[in-house]
């Protein structure tokens, strides 16, 4: 931390090179549990966006107020409170969206990723940088809810875009593609295991990509083996 | 020298006023959106009973025209049932109350079930259930017309022998591969009827109940 990151650099880190779902691995319970459709997957990213920008601004703002042996009762307030309110908000104007990601939307208060970056960036960065921040890390890990969810959503139910009305109004209920009228639907990719499967095919492409790069720019790669960690 | 900052109530004290800056949040949000989530929820309710009891049925405002009833042997719930009352011109048409069945695959299945004043069903609808997805989820409106075949149906009609599934004996399909959740669906639809023969009377004139005033 002895260098101030760029900007673009730390946009850079949450869309792609420490991408909260790819390479950080946390929040993986919303993440495997909501991604039935991309729709699901969009409505819970954004959801997850709005509390990590939100708690990444508070809690740099007030970085230099909290002392170190309160800093994370006030981070787990912050979120917490946060969580409530984008919670009421979401039962109030998304209604039946709510309704189908149900208990996952409270539980944003325990995904780690956002606690992690409240303590390894907000707490240490200016507001304007813990904001970008928070938005690109939000936005990496939507991305990789709606592409899961995309791919999960044609492969299960023959479906892309179902629900889309949930979120966009009456007007979106025919965006809806269905591939085939007769698809019989592919169980597994609906069910959770095609949530692992899924998500494991997804960071294994990343990985390739990034090994192309680097092969092309002749850096060596660290070893795979030493990431992970990683929280429901 | 401890400076002020150290100062173990001065952490207290910044705790304290973070607790009561985020219930101040949460406060001011409730206030903003409750009104709107209440109107959301009777907007589905609504639009669930208006499924199975159509709105031209009836001309009283169904919402309130409610009751609380108790039968944890008929009807599955140790929690109180709300009845919905339709009527037209002040004579009973239909009611509508949520059942349980038990013994779904997967746990309770949670069921609207649409009873006319004669006592045939006028439809029913799954509220709420945990049935695997692409197999027992088939109960679902949304996914499947099955739910329609109970429209019509009373005691009476089929006779008490034959309120189960074909396989079993009875009249009403079950899905190919998934038995276990219609079969819990007919025998709880079953029973709320039972419990509507035995309660009509009650039923339709108990009066009226508020818990607490809505707008």
């Amino acid at each position: 931390m002895a260098e101030t990151p760029t900007y673009r650099s730390v946009a850079m880190d949450g869309l792609w090179h420490n991408n909260p779902a790819l390479v950080q691995l946390l929040g993986l319970c919303p993440l495997l549990a909501v991604t039935g459709t991309a729709i699901n997957g969009l409505g819970m990213g954004l959801a997850t966006t709005v509390v990590l920008a939100g708690s990444n601004v508070i809690v740099s703002v007030i970085r230099n107020l909290v002392r170190p042996e309160i800093r994370i009762a006030v981070f787990m307030l912050v979120i917490a409170s946060l969580v409530t309110a984008v919670e009421l908000s979401m039962n109030a104007w998304f209604h039946d969206l709510y309704k189908i990601l149900g208990i996952f939307i409270p539980l944003i208060v325990t995904n780690c990723s956002i606690i992690g970056r409240a303590e390894s960036f907000a707490s240490r960065n200016t507001v304007s940088r813990s904001l970008v921040d928070g938005l690109s890390m939000g936005i990496g890990f939507t991305l990789v809810l709606v592409l899961l969810g995309a791919v999960r959503e044609i492969i299960g139910s023959g479906t892309l875009l179902s629900g889309a009305h949930l979120m966009f109004g009456e007007s979106a209920r025919d965006w809806v593609i269905h591939f085939n009228p007769d698809y019989p639907g592919f169980l597994l990719a609906i069910m959770p295991p095609g949530a692992f499967i899924g998500l494991g095919l997804i960071i294994a492409v990343k990985n390739v990509i990034d090994r192309r790069i680097a092969r092309r720019q002749g850096v060596a790669l660290p070893d795979l083996a030493t990431q992970g960690g990683g929280c429901h | 020298m401890k400076g002020y900052r150290e100062h173990i109530g001065m952490a207290a004290l910044l705790l304290g006023v973070f607790a009561l800056l985020g219930t101040a949040l949460v406060a001011f949000t409730y206030e903003r959106t409750a009104e709107r989530i209440r109107a959301n929820e009777r907007a589905v309710l609504l639009r669930n009973l208006h499924q199975i009891i159509p709105p031209e049925r009836h001309d009283n405002d169904i919402f309130h025209d409610r009751i609380q009833v108790h039968s944890a042997d008929l009807l599955m719930s140790n929690e109180p049932v709300t009845v919905y009352r339709a009527r037209k011109g002040g004579r009973p048409v239909a009611l509508a109350l949520t059942t349980i069945a038990p013994d779904g695959y997967n746990g309770k299945i949670k069921i609207l079930v649409g009873i006319n004043h004669d006592g045939s069903l006028s439809g029913i609808r799954i509220v709420t259930h945990h049935e695997t997805p692409g197999l027992g989820d088939a109960i679902e409106k949304a996914r499947s017309d099955w739910v329609d075949q109970f429209v019509g149906r009373s005691l009476k009609n089929p006779a008490e022998s034959k309120w189960k599934v074909r396989k079993d004996g009875g009249v009403f399909d079950q899905f190919t591969g998934a038995t276990i959740t219609p079969r819990a669906v007919v025998k709880a639809v079953h029973r709320a009827l039972l419990y509507y023969r035995a309660n009509r009377k009650m039923l339709f004139d108990k009066p009226p109940e508020h818990k607490r005033r809505q707008h």
